[in-house]
């Protein structure tokens, strides 16, 4: 049974959080965008605030009243919180006799809440910890980022045109992954915890049950975000008909608008690929290896000794597509794809990843 | 629990120059116990890392049960491979590793055995002929075949003359341009086998080379009628980790380096040789 907090008590779970010992991170107007920044206090939260989203468009504007949460999603989720866009894995010294010494470079986050996290962020850190985290050889650097966080999810009232996670499964409502998810309804806040941590910063509030109207008006909300959602994939599991499907000329089609610049794999939430690189002193001592995001959209990517997999745009968006809806599923059980809609929104000539898998797909699981 | 992205310090204990641009390093970690600690089984690779330039994969070609080092044979070819063209007895690099699903010697012992190779000499399956060589009598008949384009860029010629010589063991070589010296048979590899003794049913082949030259040795295997899964292949792609998490080797759902990078034919038949994977 969910708690209810009052709106004008919002700040109370804000305390609580910081009282169990966890800097907090929300929404904050960054460069014209939401993204997660350090926040302390209630008026922090860009109260009112909605947005239009849609192909290759992105705009905010002040027209949700006293809501703190009447946005979707902004540009990134959780991925550069568990998996850094750019950092040093290990630095190797030389020293005068020529021996080298390892030196690992592992993070120490603080304990870190992060308030507001959708449904399909949500569902991205699952699909993420399926690949960095599997044994024996787990990823230490997302490890102590991921053990860092507290996360408190909150249900997606007012999906964007672009999203499409209902189609998918993974939301607008917060079914796991969280430690305490929200509701947001017009005077307050429905809780509810589903981690023992989360459960214990809920009693430290000591709130009341919510009652019959308040719950009866989250499910409305939650049932709306469904029907709202205009956009969806034409089945859950296309790796078959894509895989069948390699030479359908919407391939060709897509490719001629693609400008293979890499904005969907930097804003998707499950994209995961990254580069090596090393970082030598001038002196020569001193040398950092580094790890930061890449795209298969480059031609670096699918590069060995002079031969270039993927040297054709059509080649590359192929590759992004089959792998998320399609090859995604022989190695991690489910699509890679979420429905968050990053990759429309944020594409510069407004390609719809849904548009282009069921064209592809048309006729299939329709 | 150990970081799998570090390396460990290796000494370069020798270094063989087999041509002008293809050496051979032999390895020790530095730290007893964990050169006590490294096991490998042929067709697996390490990364090296040489300090300041990066790190590449290369496959390991020396025997598994070699306690005193292991080796590398590395074709120098781009920024990495070049520098570590350049290092010299006692110097130091970094190896993490192994890697990867070797080749299927066990389900090999008691059969036929096919070694065919294109391109140069082939690292990745030295190991497996060497490996069967040393423990001959677990094995039946041995085929090593072997294409170039050019009759020079055949290297160890001398090993392949004593394999040669070993009871039970064919070795044919092929050149597309042998020239007046070249001793062997002139053309693609796929002519040798006609002359390659094996039973079908009862023969795992194992095949390294351009994906071009695998997929035809592959049709050919598969008239004769060898089954899908008795036939074995090493992919090659981009690799950065080595451990499933950097994303460049994929093929389909296969991560080259963790799944492979040596693969049954039935696992890869679905993308090999479709442009772009």
């Amino acid at each position: 049974m969910p708690d209810y907090l009052p709106r004008d008590q919002f700040q109370r779970l804000l305390d609580a959080l910081v009282a169990e010992g966890y800097q907090l991170l929300g929404p904050q107007l960054r460069e014209g965008a939401l993204q997660f920044a350090p926040v302390h206090a209630v008026d922090d939260f860009p109260k009112g605030v909605r947005e239009a989203q849609a192909p290759g468009q992105y705009r905010l504007h002040h027209d949700a009243g006293e809501r703190l949460f009447a946005w979707a999603t902004g540009p990134q989720g959780l991925k550069p919180l568990l998996f850094a866009p750019r950092e040093v894995l290990w630095r190797a010294e030389k020293d005068e006799a020529g021996h080298l010494q390892f030196r690992e470079s592992l993070p120490e986050p603080p304990p870190t809440a992060v308030i507001g996290v959708r449904a399909c962020d949500l569902a991205a850190a699952t699909i993420q910890d399926q690949l960095f985290l599997a044994r024996p050889k787990a990823d230490p650097y997302y490890r102590a980022r991921r053990a860092a966080l507290f996360l408190v999810g909150v249900d997606c009232a007012q999906p964007a045109d672009t999203c499409f996670c209902a189609s998918t499964g993974d939301g607008p409502t917060c079914d796991h992954g969280y430690d305490i998810a929200m509701s947001e309804l017009a005077d307050g806040f429905l809780l509810r915890g589903s981690s023992e941590r989360g459960e214990k910063v809920l009693q430290s509030l000591a709130l009341a049950a919510a009652d019959d109207g308040q719950r009866a008006e989250a499910e409305g909300q939650q049932r709306r975000a469904v029907e709202m959602q205009q956009r969806a994939l034409v089945g859950r599991n296309l790796r078959e008909t894509l895989f069948e499907r390699l030479q359908h000329p919407r391939w060709d089609a897509v490719a001629a608008r693609c400008l293979s610049c890499g904005n969907c794999t930097a804003v998707c939430p499950t994209c995961f690929c990254h580069k090596e690189g090393d970082d030598a002193d001038l002196g020569g001592g001193e040398s950092a290896r580094v790890r930061e995001w890449d795209s298969c959209f480059t031609e670096g990517h699918s590069y060995i000794h002079g031969i270039v997999v993927r040297g054709e745009r059509k080649f590359r968006y192929r590759q992004w597509l089959s792998h998320k809806l399609g090859s995604w599923h022989d190695q991690f059980g489910r699509s890679g794809c979420v429905g968050c809609g990053r990759c429309i929104t944020w594409c510069p000539v407004g390609i719809d990843i849904t548009e282009e898998a069921n064209a592809i797909c048309a006729g299939e699981n329709a | 629990m150990s970081n799998p992205y570090l390396p460990l310090e290796a000494e370069v204990v020798e270094r063989i120059e087999e041509t002008p641009t293809i050496f051979t390093l032999r390895l020790r970690f530095t730290d007893p116990q964990a050169h006590e600690a490294y096991s490998f089984d042929p067709g697996q690779f390490n990364m090296l890392y040489l300090h300041g330039v990066g790190e590449v994969p290369i496959s390991i070609v020396s025997d598994p049960q070699d306690e005193h080092m292991y080796a590398h044979t590395i074709r120098a070819v781009g920024r990495v491979t070049r520098g570590l063209a350049k290092v010299k007895v006692g110097d130091r690099i970094g190896v993490r590793g192994p890697y990867g699903r070797g080749w299927p010697l066990a389900e090999a012992e008691g059969r036929d055995v096919i070694v065919a190779t294109g391109g140069l000499g082939c690292a990745p399956v030295v190991s497996v002929i060497n490996y069967v060589m040393k423990r001959r009598e677990r094995f039946r008949r041995m085929s090593i075949l072997q294409g170039v384009k050019h009759a020079a860029d055949l290297i160890w010629q001398e090993r392949y003359r004593e394999w040669a010589a070993k009871p039970n063991t064919q070795v044919l070589l092929a050149a597309d341009q042998g020239g007046q010296q070249w001793p062997f048979q002139q053309g693609n590899i796929t002519v040798l086998f006609e002359k390659a003794e094996f039973d079908p049913q009862n023969t795992i082949a194992m095949l390294c080379g351009p994906e071009g030259m695998m997929r035809a040795v592959i049709g050919l295997l598969l008239s004769k009628g060898m089954p899908e899964c008795a036939i074995w292949l090493s992919m090659e792609r981009n690799m950065q980790c080595g451990l499933g998490h950097c994303g460049h080797c994929q093929v389909g759902g296969n991560f080259v380096c963790k799944d492979g990078p040596v693969f049954c034919y039935a696992e890869v038949k679905e993308l090999l040789g479709v442009p772009g994977f």
